[in-house]
C-alpha cells in the first residue's frame, strides 16, 4: 500500500505542466503504484477566493476511489469555518492552507486560530513550504516560502495541532524537528518529496536522526515526477518494515484518525 | 550502459567530514541504479582553501589528483574531468595537458569567468585540439550575478559554442535550478551543445520540453549531487522513450562526444 500525501489537480498557472487532469493523475498513479493520492485543487491555490475550488475537488475525486479530497481553508476569509466543517464532513483526510500565497502571516493570528480549530475537528493541516524552486520562479510568482518558525510557532498553539509540511528539505526538517519539544515534534509529518538521497543522503540521515515515524510518502506530482520519492525509497535500505511505515502506515496511524 | 555525465567526488582536503562517505554512496546508489561509469570531476577544495567556483590552482591540482587516483583505483566505473579556472590561462592550458595525459577525458568549466569571455577560448581550443568536451557549469536563466560565483547562462554558454562549433559543450544540470525554459530555448540554434539532465529538479514536463527543443540525440544522462532525482528522470524516459531512443540518452550520445575509447563499447 502507498499513499501519496502531496498531489495536485488542475493547471498550474505559471508554466506548461502535463498531466494535470485526474485522469492522467491516475495514470500517474498506476505508473508508479501508488494506491491513493490526496489531492488538492492546484488553481483555486492563486485564486483570492482558494475555497472556490472545494466544490469542483469534491465533485472530481467523488468518481474515483483512489482520490482523496485535501481542501483549502483561508482563515482569513468569510465562512472558513464552514468549510472546516464540510471537510469532515464530507470525509476529508486533511485540510490545506498556503498562507505565502493567500498573503497572510503564516503564523499570523488567523492561521494560528486555524490550526487551533482544525485541531479541534482532528484534521491534520497541510502547508507546502514551496512548489517550486525559488530559482526557477516566474518572474510574477512573489509568493514566499513557508517558514521554519511558522512551523513551530503553529504546532505550539494547540497541545492538538497535527501538521503535514510538504516540500521541505534537510535543514528546514531539522530546524523545526529539533526547535521543538518531542512532544511537539511528535505531531508533525513530513513529506519525502523535498528530501535528498544519495549521496548526500539526506533522507537516510533524517529517517535515523528523527525516526522513521516521521516521514510519510509524498510527491508534488504532477509538479514533480512522482518517480522521484519511489525513487528515494528504492535507493534506501530501510528494510520492509520502515518502509511501508513511509509509504502507508505512518499515514494510517498518525494523521487518519 | 548507463553513463552519468555529471557526478562528482570529494577528497581529505575539503570542508567534508563525511567525503569518504559520501564517494562510496555515490557509487553505491550507481550500483543500485546500474550506472556503469561515473564520468565526475573534482571542484578543487570546495571551499576549505579557496572558493569552490573560484579554485585556486593548488587546489586544482590537489583535486585533479585526487580525482585521477579515483580513476586508477576504479578504472572500470570511473572517468573525469580536468577542473580549471580559466583567470589562470597558462595554468589552465597545463593542467589540462596534464590531466589529459593522465587518462582524463573532458574538461569541466565552473563558474570563475563567465562563458562569452575571450579568456575561455584557449581552453577550447585546447579541448578542439585533443577532441574532448567541455561540461560547463550553467544557472539557467542568470538574471542578475550570484554571490560566490561568475555563472554563465544557456545563452551565454551557446554563444562560446558558436565561436567553437568543432568543440562539444555540455550545459551542466538543466534541472539544477532556474528557469530551463530559457536555456532550452537558447539551446535550439547550437548543434555542438548537449544537455545534461542532472540536477535536483524533477519538474513535470521538463524532459518532454528538452525532447522538444534539442531532440533526443542532444541529451545526456547525470546526476550531480541528488542520485535519486537522477534515476526518477531515468524511469519516466522509458515511458517517453522507444527502447533505441533511451540507450542514446543512457550511453550513446555520451559515447559519441567523448574521446573514442573512453567506454568499452565504443
Amino acid at each position: 500500500m502507498r499513499i501519496d500525501v502531496n498531489a495536485f489537480v488542475g493547471a498550474y498557472p505559471y508554466r506548461r505542466v502535463p498531466g494535470t487532469s485526474p485522469d492522467r493523475l491516475i495514470q500517474a498513479l498506476e505508473r508508479t503504484a501508488i494506491d491513493e493520492a490526496w489531492v488538492s485543487h492546484l488553481p483555486s491555490l492563486f485564486w483570492r477566493q482558494p475555497m472556490e475550488g472545494n466544490a469542483w475537488l469534491y465533485d472530481t475525486v467523488a468518481r474515483e476511489r483512489r482520490l482523496r479530497p485535501v481542501p483549502a481553508v483561508h482563515p482569513g476569509l468569510a465562512g472558513w469555518e464552514a468549510t472546516l466543517g464540510e471537510a469532515a464532513d464530507r470525509g476529508a483526510p486533511a485540510v490545506r492552507c498556503d498562507p505565502p500565497h493567500y498573503g497572510l502571516d503564516p503564523a499570523g493570528p488567523e492561521v494560528r486560530v486555524l490550526a487551533v480549530a482544525c485541531a479541534a475537528a482532528k484534521l491534520p493541516l497541510v502547508m507546502a513550504v514551496r512548489l517550486e524552486d525559488a530559482r526557477q520562479r516566474h518572474p510574477n510568482d512573489g509568493a514566499g516560502e513557508l517558514p521554519a518558525a511558522a512551523v513551530r510557532a503553529l504546532i505550539r498553539s494547540d497541545e492538538n495541532v497535527r501538521l503535514l509540511i510538504t516540500h521541505a528539505d534537510r535543514g528546514f526538517i531539522e530546524e523545526v524537528h529539533f526547535g521543538s519539544t518531542p512532544q511537539e515534534a511528535a505531531r508533525i509529518w513530513w513529506d519525502i518529496s523535498w528530501v535528498w538521497g544519495p549521496p548526500e543522503d539526506h533522507l537516510g540521515t533524517l529517517v535515523e536522526t528523527l525516526g522513521v515515524e516521521r516521514f510519510v510518502f509524498g510527491t508534488g506530482q504532477p509538479l514533480r515526477l512522482p518517480e522521484n520519492a519511489v525513487a528515494k525509497l528504492d535507493l534506501l535500505e530501510l528494510g520492509a518494515e520502515r518502509r511501508t511505515a513511509i509509504e502507508s502506515e505512518n499515514t494510517r496511524t498518525g494523521l487518519l484518525h | 550502459m548507463l553513463i552519468d555525465v555529471h557526478a562528482h567526488f570529494y577528497h581529505d582536503r575539503t570542508p567534508r567530514a563525511d567525503w569518504r562517505e559520501r564517494n562510496a554512496s555515490r557509487l553505491s546508489a550507481g550500483d543500485k541504479i546500474g550506472v556503469t561509469h561515473h564520468v565526475a570531476s573534482i571542484l578543487g577544495s570546495y571551499g576549505l582553501t579557496s572558493p569552490i567556483y573560484f579554485p585556486s590552482p593548488r587546489d586544482l591540482e590537489y583535486g585533479n589528483d585526487a580525482l585521477l587516483a579515483l580513476q586508477r583505483h576504479y578504472p572500470e566505473r570511473i572517468r573525469g574531468y580536468v577542473t580549471v579556472n580559466p583567470n589562470y590561462t597558462t595554468h589552465a592550458r597545463a593542467e589540462i595537458a596534464r590531466c589529459l595525459g593522465a587518462g582524463m577525458v573532458g574538461i569541466k568549466l565552473a563558474a570563475s569567468r563567465r562563458a562569452t569571455d575571450p579568456l575561455l577560448d584557449p581552453i577550447c581550443e585546447l579541448a578542439r585540439e585533443r577532441g574532448v568536451p567541455v561540461l560547463q557549469h550553467v544557472w539557467q536563466h542568470r538574471r542578475r550575478d550570484w554571490p560566490g560565483q561568475e555563472a554563465s547562462d544557456g545563452a551565454e554558454l551557446a554563444a562560446l559554442a558558436a565561436r567553437h562549433p568543432d568543440v562539444r559543450f555540455i550545459l551542466a544540470h538543466i534541472a539544477g535550478g532556474g528557469d530551463w525554459q530559457h536555456s532550452l530555448a537558447a539551446l535550439r540554434m547550437a548543434p555542438n551543445l548537449y544537455v545534461d539532465l542532472s540536477g535536483s529538479g524533477v519538474d513535470g514536463g521538463m524532459l518532454e520540453a528538452c525532447l522538444e527543443s534539442v531532440g533526443v540525440e542532444r541529451l545526456l544522462w547525470g546526476t550531480d549531487l541528488t542520485m535519486d532525482t537522477g534515476w526518477a528522470k531515468l524511469r519516466y524516459l522509458t515511458r517517453l522513450l522507444a527502447p533505441a531512443q533511451l540507450e542514446l540518452v543512457k550511453w550513446k550520445n555520451a559515447a559519441r562526444i567523448f574521446p573514442r575509447g573512453t567506454f568499452p563499447t565504443d
